[in-house]
């Protein structure tokens, strides 16, 4: 962790890449924080300018079309009600009015929320509350409902209602901060009185890294998957020496932190991280526990790669990395081993090697605490893609047992929709807008609202595209947006898709439902636009090879009326 | 430690929080007399003094220190104490 000073120092730095603006409004003042947000951002390469705005002026400010907050034009608006203050104003209330204050305080801040929505396009990230415990009458404070300490835990429960209900709402976690580090840690009374900061300079580090953290996966930077290595890492012990009978797994001494280790990876799973192995050892000996053992969490069908030989663990990774196509810089790998971590780190400086600690009693804590999966949207059950990938491996087989890649296609039975944006598909829409950095043509991020407000706006026509085949069910994988320049021509805002999905015709699936929605529509011309960025270069020509014509570099245009179907094996399912 | 070790130390401290390493800062520098020193750059020297002796200051020592000099006194009140 940096230290303040550190952060401090750090505001000077210039960081290239997408600006992103944002707006501080506290209680409390906040330019220490404001100073540590934008210090932690530029460390983490993020291009952040903050913008601090006086404190103790947020409803001012927000109701004021014309403030400084909306003046700023910010990505992000950033909301912090401290408690220290929020105890004031407790105090300074009647003993009637105490018992309805966390309902009050809940409706001021879905006020806040309305006014930002109404006043500007920015996305929010609202602190929940620390707590104070004032013991006003000792632990029995926990059952009556005129304490400030039930007050604020009805406060933070109603928040986190209000929040489930909004998807523009972004939390960041402070009142864990609070717990983490403890109450003598995370606040300096001193300072709070000397110039109303509510928190500790030492506090401020983990806060800003947090708000970072939210920060970068609201922008698309998030992990995917995990890499696992197996002896000593998810079991106790060395299977390929110990056997099936000797390794550590299960309730009784050191097998416990195993096993809880493996659970709390399970749970990862169904959040729809991407679990893979990556192990040296023969291939059987590494499944056999798996397979045998009765206390693994931990299955096969798990795990949407399983690599185990003897190759350095580097090259591995790579090959896990192709098969999943995603970026290194979204892969997470974790090992005991301190030199396998060295050698992968030198090899692949992308992925996330996290030092583990040497005591396997303290694997689950630490990497809970490292907070690696930070993310912006859930789609709850549908997020574990696990089976997705092992139908993508069976695939792969089916691939090579065909003469020509067109047999291949055929064999397939490919059927594929395209609609316009409904209501239940807001989310992945969205959340696919967030994730997709190799085929997007424009990497244009959106929120659930955004696409909400786009799919009623009639300047646009939007599609959503689904695939499926004899092997499964792809879900939805495509997405374009198309915005009106005027009566006859439209602009492809923007048309990316989930990786899982290329060199299988649908591609010019989409081109072809793109052109006859548009000419069903009346348009007779079509715009589009190519933004380069590090990660989208095997679209690059994408437009040319669609038969645009590219009138400028990088930007592209098609009449209509000269458009020729393209081939796929792709069959409109209506 | 020395009265002078401290105050060469806390000098350091004050030219890295006001990002200058040309000033030149003696026993009467305050507010009034260096253009960096405000409330919040006061405030940073603060934290980071209490930082490099690990001591932690008192609300009557942040808001009665009136210059350079005074907050080291301040510091050796507490090393010495």
């Amino acid at each position: 962790m940096y230290s303040f000073k550190e952060l401090r120092k750090a505001v000077k730095l210039n960081i290239d890449g997408k600006k992103i603006t944002i707006a501080v409004l506290g209680n409390c003042a906040t330019q220490f924080f404001s100073l540590a947000i934008e210090g932690a951002a530029k460390l983490a390469e993020v291009n952040l300018s903050v913008v601090d705005i006086d404190y103790n002026q947020i409803d001012a400010q927000l109701l004021d079309v014309d403030s400084e907050t909306y003046k700023c034009e910010p990505n992000v608006i950033l909301l912090w009600l401290a408690t220290e203050k929020l105890y004031e104003e407790f105090l300074d209330s009647t003993i009637d009015e105490r018992s309805s204050f966390a309902d009050i305080y809940i409706k001021k801040i879905k006020q806040y929320w309305n006014c930002i929505q109404r006043n500007s396009t920015a996305q929010v990230i609202q602190f929940n509350f620390t707590e104070i415990n004032d013991n006003s009458l000792g632990n029995y404070s926990c059952k009556v409902d005129t304490t400030f300490v039930y007050q604020m835990r009805k406060l933070n429960w109603l928040l986190e209602e209000a929040m489930h209900e909004n998807c523009n709402v972004f939390p960041v976690d402070i009142k864990s901060i609070q717990i983490r580090l403890g109450q003598s840690a995370f606040y300096d009374s001193t300072f709070y009185y000397n110039a109303k900061m509510s928190v500790s300079t030492k506090a401020l580090p983990y806060i800003a890294e947090s708000v970072v953290s939210v920060i970068k996966a609201l922008n698309g930077k998030i992990k995917k998957c995990i890499v696992l290595d197996l002896d000593n890492t998810l079991w106790g012990g060395v299977i390929g020496d110990d056997g099936i009978n000797n390794i550590e797994i299960g309730e009784l001494g050191r097998g416990h932190a195993y096993t809880n280790f493996q659970r709390w990876l399970k749970q990862l799973k169904e959040c729809g991280i991407i679990l893979a192995v990556c192990s040296k050892n023969n291939e059987e000996t590494a499944k056999e526990p798996f397979l045998k053992h009765d206390e693994m969490i931990l299955h096969l069908d798990d795990f949407s790669v399983f690599v185990a030989n003897w190759d350095d663990k580097a090259s591995n990774i790579r090959t896990i990395q192709e098969t999943l196509n995603i970026g290194m810089d979204s892969m997470v790998f974790i090992d005991d081993n301190p030199f396998e971590r060295n050698l992968v780190r030198e090899l692949i400086p992308d992925i996330e090697v996290p030092e583990l600690p040497e005591d396997p009693a303290q694997y689950l804590e630490f990497l809970q605490n490292s907070n690696l999966f930070e993310t912006a949207s859930f789609i709850g059950k549908a997020s574990d893609r696990t089976k997705l990938y092992q139908a993508e491996f069976e695939r792969k087989r089916a691939e090579n047992s065909y003469d020509t890649i067109d047999e291949y296609l055929q064999s397939l039975e490919m059927m594929g929709q395209a609609k316009p944006f409904e209501e239940s598909r807001f989310s992945r829409i969205a959340q696919l807008t967030q994730r997709s950095n190799q085929f997007n043509l424009r990497t244009i991020r959106y929120t659930e609202d955004d696409i909400r407000k786009i799919s009623l706006n009639p300047e646009y026509v939007t599609l959503f595209y689904t695939l499926k085949d004899k092997y499964g069910d792809h879900g939805l994988v495509g997405v374009v947006i198309l915005r009106k320049m005027d009566e006859s021509t439209l602009f492809i805002d923007t048309w990316l898709m989930s990786c899982r999905v290329l060199k299988r015709g649908m591609e010019e699936f989409v081109i072809n439902k793109i052109i006859e929605v548009a000419k069903d529509k009346g348009f007779s011309k079509i715009y589009a636009e190519y933004i380069a960025t590090n990660k989208n270069m095997m679209v690059r020509n994408i437009y040319s090879q669609m038969g645009f014509v590219e009138y400028e570099p990088e930007k592209y245009v098609i009449e209509l009326k000269d458009y020729i179907t393209k081939k796929t094996y792709i069959q409109e399912e209506k | 430690m020395e009265r002078n070790e401290i105050y060469n130390k806390v000098v350091e401290v004050c030219k890295d929080v006001f990002g200058n390493d040309e000033l030149v800062l003696n026993e009467k520098s305050c507010a009034a007399n260096v253009e960096e020193w405000d409330s919040l750059t006061y405030l940073s020297i603060i934290s980071d003094i209490e930082d490099e002796f690990e001591i932690k200051f008192s609300l009557d020592e942040i808001t009665n220190v009136k210059n350079l000099g005074e907050l080291v006194v301040a510091v050796m009140n507490h090393i010495e104490a």
